[in-house]
């Protein structure tokens, strides 16, 4: 859910654009993270812990706890919580 | 390899204030920052800042960046510090392509500090965030995390952000705190209370319930030993746990120099030995803000200016002491009253003030 | 009951109150800032320098009720959102709040008054809203109240709830 009216701060959004996560197309604004866009798109569930199959979301949000690294552009361990969405872009969450 | 005068890691508060101040000595600088934004964790502060006017209050956080005085510091943003050597250089990667070394005749470190966890059932689930990470996505991204919100934690940052949260529109179903008391400022407690919010002291939470997110949050009455009563157990349905337990100094660089280092509680974690000029044991290295200790934004930015200060005094062998005195009287009024007894305890173990 | 649930009792607003001499002259401020804060700006933005703190910036302000004279200054520079305007002067009380809140009221509408815990006390009426560059985003709200009412409403509430947030 984006914040459309806020007493304090008013949020200058880029332009639209999309990406790719899990090969769906997901709707972002220049200037979001990947992760912002997601939770946006209503994808809380991001990544999945590797011994037990657990879901993991989002924790830190300043690329410091390794919750959500995923496979962006075939980078693996990108920090999505930090990279910022781009046209096109290829998002995997394993 | 690049030669320069100071080098700066960090661009939140302390950052910011160290680079301003060197750079109004003359000294070249360079201002290194992971994010695109300089600030740090201001750009999500909404509230205004307490202080006096030197500690810009009544201003609010996400406006103070704006307000340092950075023209003549080189500013090298999407920029990560990747080592520092003993040699005196550093190695820095640009926009994850470029890498380069630095040697600076001296740095300051002010790489802050991130969450710490809680252990609970289920508290790996997906809706489980540290109370920064909602910030940043309510008030960076403009997106909010959910729609119904536990808070874990009545210090200063769970009060702010519950406040925050019901700003932006978000309910909050409580505010919950294991000790007996609230541990930030009754204004901000008072705040989140008359918008009908319980603060509920004494209390802890036992497990977050759902199957592959947040449902639900299972909370308990503690006793004065800290131990769960029995049948006080009360569910909330919530998407949204947040947690506000605590910071822990973000230390690496530190670590990886060899730089002395000590645990204390009070501070948040291990941090960095040092004199009151914030200088560590390795030679022209200086910490301010989170990373020398836990303490508030207005402090970290007079860290800043004493460590910019001392190591201009360093550099240039020039005598800057009557503004760094100035500073420490700055820095010992923010740090006065009872809620930052624990913070003096803390900085009387590390040696730098007398309780 | 301040510490443990971070609400002010009655003894803790004894301390801050003016005499009902003061009441009955006209809006004063109420400073419910009961905890030492490092922190200044309301002694700076009074032009009748009725407050005080003092080189301590931890200092409890202290308010000269007779020097006040109720404009408001205080409570759009208080970073914690503790002063309060009451005015016993007229037939109804009137309380100004600091309010940071979207949407707004409307002049003329009701909304329910809250006390300091939240709890609806009684539906008010909204006399004044103060928006201004200077209250940096810190909205003056005055609504009417039962004159009995002043040292109770702190907060309020819109009547509908369903609105767009």
């Amino acid at each position: 859910m984006r914040i459309e009216k806020h007493p304090i701060k008013s949020f200058k959004r880029g332009e639209e654009i999309s990406f790719y996560y899990n090969g769906e197309a997901v709707t972002a604004f220049q200037g979001e993270t990947i992760a912002a866009a997601l939770h946006a798109a209503g994808h809380r569930q991001l990544t999945k812990s590797q011994k037990y199959g657990r879901d993991r979301g989002l924790f830190c949000a300043i690329g410091k706890c390794s919750a959500c690294l995923m496979v962006v552009d075939n980078v693996p361990n990108t920090p999505i919580c930090t990279t910022k969405a781009k046209p096109g872009m290829k998002v995997f969450s394993k | 390899m690049i030669e320069i005068d100071a080098l700066v890691v960090g661009g939140g508060p302390a950052g910011i204030c160290a680079a301003s101040t060197l750079a109004e000595k003359g000294l070249e600088v360079w201002l290194v920052d992971e994010n695109d934004q300089l600030g740090g964790q201001l750009v999500k502060q909404t509230h205004k800042f307490f202080g006096s006017k030197e500690h810009y209050a009544g201003v609010r956080g996400i406006d103070i960046p704006q307000k340092v005085d950075l023209c003549k510091v080189k500013v090298l943003s999407n920029t990560s510090v990747l080592g520092c050597y003993k040699d005196g250089v550093y190695t820095l990667i640009i926009e994850e392509k470029t890498y380069i070394k630095v040697k600076p005749k001296g740095a300051v470190i002010a790489t802050g500090a991130q969450e710490k966890f809680l252990p609970f059932e289920g508290n790996d689930l997906p809706g489980v965030y540290g109370a920064g990470a909602v910030q940043t996505l309510m008030n960076k991204e403009g997106i909010l995390p959910g729609k119904k919100v536990l808070m874990i934690g009545a210090g200063n940052i769970g009060l702010i952000v519950s406040y925050q949260l019901l700003q932006a529109g978000v309910e909050v179903v409580a505010v919950i705190e294991g000790a007996d008391r609230i541990g930030g400022y009754w204004v901000h407690s008072a705040k989140v209370a008359r918008a009908s919010v319980p603060i509920l002291t004494n209390h802890t939470i036992l497990k977050a319930v759902g199957k592959s997110e947040v449902e639900g949050a299972v909370i308990a009455k503690l006793n004065s030993n800290w131990e769960v009563e029995p049948n006080s157990e009360q569910t909330f349905e919530v998407d949204t746990i947040c947690l506000s337990v605590g910071l822990a100094p973000i230390n690496d660089l530190l670590w990886q120099r060899g730089c002395q280092m000590q645990y204390v509680k009070e501070l948040g974690g291990y941090v960095p030995s040092r004199n009151k000029f914030l200088k560590t044991s390795v030679d022209n290295i200086y910490v301010a803000g989170d990373v020398s200790g836990i303490e508030e934004a207005s402090s970290a930015m007079v860290e800043g200016k004493v460590a910019g200060l001392a190591l201009a005094m360093d550099i240039k062998g020039e005598n800057f002491e009557m503004e760094i005195e100035q500073a420490f009287r700055s820095l010992k009024w923010l740090r006065e009253g009872e809620t930052a007894l624990n913070l003096r305890k803390g900085l009387e173990k590390i040696g730098v003030i007398e309780c | 009951m301040l510490k443990t649930v971070g609400i002010a009792q009655k003894d803790d607003l004894i301390e801050v109150m003016p005499s009902l001499q003061r009441l009955k002259q006209g809006p004063v401020a109420i400073f419910e800032c009961f905890q030492p804060i490092p922190c200044n700006p309301c002694e700076n933005s009074c032009p009748k320098n009725a407050v005080v703190i003092g080189e301590d910036i931890n200092n409890i302000p202290f308010v000269d009720h007779d020097k006040c004279n109720g404009c408001s200054k205080c409570v759009s520079v208080c970073p914690g959102l503790a002063v309060f305007l009451i005015d016993l002067s007229k037939d109804k009380g009137n309380v100004t709040l600091p309010y940071e809140f979207c949407p707004l009221p409307k002049k003329g509408e009701e909304v329910y008054g809250l006390d300091r815990s939240g709890k609806i006390v009684e539906i008010c009426t909204v006399t004044n809203i103060r928006t201004a560059k200077s209250l940096n985003s810190t909205t003056l709200l005055s609504i009417e109240t039962s004159k009995d009412k002043v040292n109770e409403i702190r907060f309020i509430k819109l009547k509908e709830e369903n609105n767009e947030r």
